[in-house]
């Protein structure tokens, strides 16, 4: 594949896109803004971002024809980053206003448990559970930036497997899965400093090489 | 663990960041692109930005000045000023803000809470609430605080709990709580207005109004249960460095993100 990837950032109406696309072409990416399924066609990978409340903003993919030809991307193991809501679109619902999601990854998406804040804003730590190459030159530990009420509860048993990183607020949730060339981050690595932009130089890099 | 974070804001006047006392006698401070790249590299946690002279034909300006300043630092940012609607906020968001404050015009009709809140979901909607103590009558007089808005020139009449529990009750993710008295005055924060509210309330609350040094920012955190401490001309005018304030914070036991190697 090319030197340049070109990266499709799902745009489904709402939220800031300005950060993500500012943080992958300065690692040296070509960005779409892609707003409809077509537009998937000629992209190197995908990245759906976070913004809003899961029940619009599955609606808005309905609407916008994005749900399937994303289900068909993922389902052919293509490379993929979801970003905060769109780690936890991968599950097949979410507790927040009961919308049905992607269900490309068995599990849900509940609202965090015995948080002492809630919505849980601010930096906190990634724990590795397993080492993984978009972690590549980054501590075990460091910390993210984090928004969010809800996080991604994969079901029990054997697709744990796809859990790459926890982090605690009051209880311990899944902060990171990866699956084949699928990667879905709570936290937001375009908002995390120098880790977060190394986090995605690392992602482009792992699209480079597939 | 959730660290506390440290945030320098930028209070915007037609394109420049200013600083006055309590809102008037604003003075050039810089470039809000230039000045949010350089808190980022400094250790800064976050950034609020506030268009203190909000009108609608400054509209276009905001959003430009949002947009380059979200492309130079890599870190949230938050904007306040002027939003007034859903669709203004759709506007900010997609300049590059990662949170709202809404202030007057949430005042003016609370729904917009609600209505922000349901469109984006809570995290995104930041309400920033000034405060004024209200003159006590007797030393037994419990203290309390009125909802004024305009940047301290409008009283409301709202009592500010009263308008913490039906700001949060309709979807506020976070609060910004700003001393009127205390702001620009280097009096310190006022914490029990800061406790009053953080006792009642789960959401984050970034205490704003009045920090003079780093030992301000501890008790914030310490005696008035704050999750987030702000501060815009100490930090402009390199009184203290961000590095000093999570020192002192590292210091009281309180978890911080630590500053850039080459800063520290």
């Amino acid at each position: 594949m090319s030197a340049v990837p070109r990266i499709a950032v799902v745009d489904y109406g709402a939220g800031n896109l300005v950060s993500i696309a500012q943080a992958l072409t300065s690692i040296g990416a070509e960005v779409d803004f892609v707003r409809d399924g077509q537009a998937l066609a000629g992209s190197d990978a995908v990245v759906v971002p976070g913004v809003g409340a899961a029940g619009p903003a599955m609606e808005r993919l309905r609407q916008q024809g994005l749900s399937d030809p994303l289900r068909a991307w993922l389902a052919a193991d293509r490379p993929f980053l979801g970003i905060c809501l769109g780690l936890q679109l991968l599950f097949d619902s979410s507790e927040e206003d009961g919308a049905m999601m992607l269900g490309t990854l068995a599990g849900t998406a509940t609202r965090l448990v015995d948080a002492p804040t809630l919505p849980h804003i601010g930096w906190n730590q990634v724990i590795r559970r397993r080492p993984h190459p978009v972690f590549d030159g980054i501590e075990d530990g460091a910390d993210f930036y984090f928004v969010h009420s809800y996080a991604a509860a994969p079901q029990p048993g054997p697709d744990d497997e796809i859990v790459l990183a926890d982090t605690t607020h009051g209880g311990t949730f899944v902060s990171a899965v990866a699956r084949g060339a699928l990667l879905g981050v709570q936290f937001h690595p375009e908002r995390s400093g120098s880790d977060g932009l190394r986090l995605l130089g690392n992602f482009v890099d792992l699209v480079r090489a597939a | 663990m959730l660290r506390c974070r440290v945030i320098p804001c930028l209070d915007v006047a037609d394109g420049r960041v200013v600083k006055g006392t309590r809102f008037v006698n604003l003075v050039d401070e810089g470039d809000p692109a230039e000045l949010a790249e350089r808190y980022a590299a400094e250790g800064a946690d976050e950034l609020v930005f506030l268009d203190i002279t909000a009108a609608p034909e400054r509209r276009g300006t905001l959003l430009d000045i949002v947009e380059r300043t979200a492309r130079r630092a890599f870190i949230p940012l938050t904007v306040g000023g002027g939003v007034r609607t859903v669709a203004d906020m759709r506007d900010v968001l997609r300049a590059g803000a990662d949170k709202v404050s809404l202030n007057t015009a949430a005042v003016a009709d609370p729904t917009l809470i609600s209505r922000c809140a349901a469109q984006f979901g809570r995290q995104a909607v930041v309400v920033a609430i000034d405060a004024r103590r209200r003159p006590a009558r007797d030393a037994t007089d419990p203290p309390s605080w009125e909802v004024v808005v305009k940047g301290g020139r409008e009283s409301t009449g709202l009592d500010v709990i009263a308008w913490t529990d039906r700001a949060v009750d309709l979807g506020a993710g976070e609060l910004l709580v700003t001393s009127i008295d205390r702001d620009g005055t280097g009096h310190g924060f006022d914490t029990e207005l800061l406790r009053a509210i953080t006792s009642r309330v789960r959401v984050p609350v970034i205490a704003s109004g009045g920090a003079a040094g780093p030992a301000d920012f501890v008790s914030a955190i310490v005696d008035g249960g704050a999750d987030a401490v702000l501060a815009a001309s100490i930090f402009h005018r390199r009184i203290h460095a961000i590095a000093d304030v999570k020192a002192a914070m590292a210091a009281a036991g309180l978890p911080v993100r630590p500053v850039p190697e080459a800063v520290a």
